[in-house]
């Protein structure tokens, strides 16, 4: 393989653009995706009638249907039914509602695996059901849930790569017109992998780290 | 009254023609999860072996599918192999392959998690028999271990299911292309299409999909108890 160096030297600014859109994309995401997913865990866990269905619903629709399918659904359907939003908001609106029910899931195995006795000591000195779930349930919970969270959120930031077919100019799309005018088609992909691994590898280090340090949080062991 | 729009799934062929992209989109996952599977029990079988540079080729093999997007390296296997190779094998052999690979390398994790998770005793009883090692693997551990990977087998299938949607990016022409064409066929005639034609595809997914992970979650209650 012969590479042209001047060509990806030239190319790295635009790659640079991509990533930040990347990033923008996986931040929102991953944001809103953690909110959506903490709600839809604490009405499910509390059993708050009626919505339970909803969320459930919600969590089942969500999982059993592909990104591509729900972001061409929100940018060329919704539209004729008088809703219109930006390629930005689509691909938000559209990884959040992906997202959410992830999140909710490993919020939900979170507060499960909080041992029974926990929650049983707290009400025998006398907590209401409010500071239980304040000061007992969710901090362990979540330091159990941190793990699937992490993978959730690694996730998220890898199916942002196709927010190209709404035609967004993230790294993929990027890639895709690159070789489509310069047929430069060795250095673009090359380049399109090194962004993920510059993008992702950090993240995955950090997360383990995360993982090691919320450990000591919890009890026992 | 002004129409819906909703006939537009059922002018012509049309509802034909969505199903016939949606066989298109199961061929290639089904293809790809059965060849992914077998190929996947052989790296699983592989990667609890103590060798360690065995283990690092595997364990980096797995790790290339999960931190880089599958959609890259569709675009890769498209745009470098197959111009490499000099023949032409077409979007849809190109998506079996990158599935079938990703898939292996998914699925040797899910056999290796379940071939661990056995008690140690199990092996060691097999060895205090007489037991070759083919016949531990044959007879105790592979029928102990194919229960605890079901759950995690059935949710691979449905992910690949998921991700088969992509491969219209590649140029294949699969239940999510035809509900373009139609889209566009009906532009003037009828231009609400795409939200019926769009929620429709959604509904088969979801259709594919749900009962999967229906039985991957009872298997799951079932044998944890």
């Amino acid at each position: 393989m012969n590479l042209n160096w001047n060509y990806i030297y030239e190319s790295l600014p635009l790659y640079g653009e991509a990533m930040w859109l990347t990033v923008k994309l996986a931040f929102w995401a991953i944001l809103f995706s953690l909110i959506v997913g903490l709600v839809a865990s604490i009405l499910q866990h509390y059993q708050v009638k009626g919505v339970q269905t909803v969320i459930t619903a919600y969590i089942e629709l969500s999982r059993n249907t592909p990104l591509l399918v729900q972001l061409f659904f929100l940018y060329y359907g919704l539209p004729k039914i008088g809703i219109y939003m930006s390629e930005m908001s689509c691909a938000i609106v559209g990884l959040t509602f992906l997202g959410g029910s992830y999140m909710a899931e490993a919020f939900r195995s979170g507060i499960e695996a909080v041992p029974r006795g926990q929650i049983e000591s707290g009400l025998s000195i006398g907590l209401s059901r409010l500071q239980l779930a304040r000061h007992v349930v969710m901090p362990q919970a979540f330091a159990i849930s941190i793990p699937s969270l992490g993978a959730n959120a690694i996730f998220l930031l890898k199916e942002t790569s196709v927010v190209g077919a709404i035609s967004l100019m993230d790294l993929t799309n990027l890639t895709r017109d690159l070789i489509g005018m310069f047929y430069r088609t060795e250095e673009s992909l090359l380049l399109l992998v090194a962004a993920y691994l510059v993008l992702i590898l950090p993240l995955s280090f950090l997360l383990s780290w995360l993982e090691r340090k919320v450990r000591y949080a919890e009890f026992g062991d | 009254m002004q129409s819906l729009g909703i006939e537009v799934l059922f002018q012509g062929s049309n509802f034909m023609r969505l199903l016939g992209g949606l066989l298109v989109t199961i061929e290639i996952a089904f293809t790809s999860i059965f060849i992914g599977t077998a190929l996947g029990l052989l790296m699983g079988l592989l990667r609890t072996l103590k060798s360690w540079p065995l283990r690092f080729i595997l364990r980096f093999y797995l790790e290339a599918f999960r931190i880089i997007p599958i959609l890259v390296w569709l675009y890769v296997a498209y745009f470098i192999f197959t111009p490499m190779l000099r023949v032409d094998i077409g979007g849809e052999l190109t998506a079996v392959l990158v599935f079938s690979l990703w898939g292996a390398a998914e699925m040797g994790d899910i056999v290796r998690g379940a071939l661990e998770s056995l008690p140690k005793h199990q092996l060691e009883s097999g060895k205090a028999l007489g037991l070759k090692a083919g016949q531990i693997y044959r007879y105790i551990l592979i029928p102990q271990a194919v229960r605890r990977m079901l759950p995690g087998t059935i949710n691979l299938a449905t992910r690949m299911i998921k991700t088969t949607s992509l491969v219209v990016l590649i140029g294949v022409i699969e239940v999510v292309k035809v509900g373009q064409q139609i889209i566009e066929l009906g532009v003037i005639k009828a231009p609400n299409a795409s939200i019926w034609v769009y929620g429709f595809i959604f509904i088969l997914f979801f259709l594919v999909c749900y009962p999967l992970s229906r039985l991957s979650r009872k298997f799951e209650r079932r044998w944890q108890s």
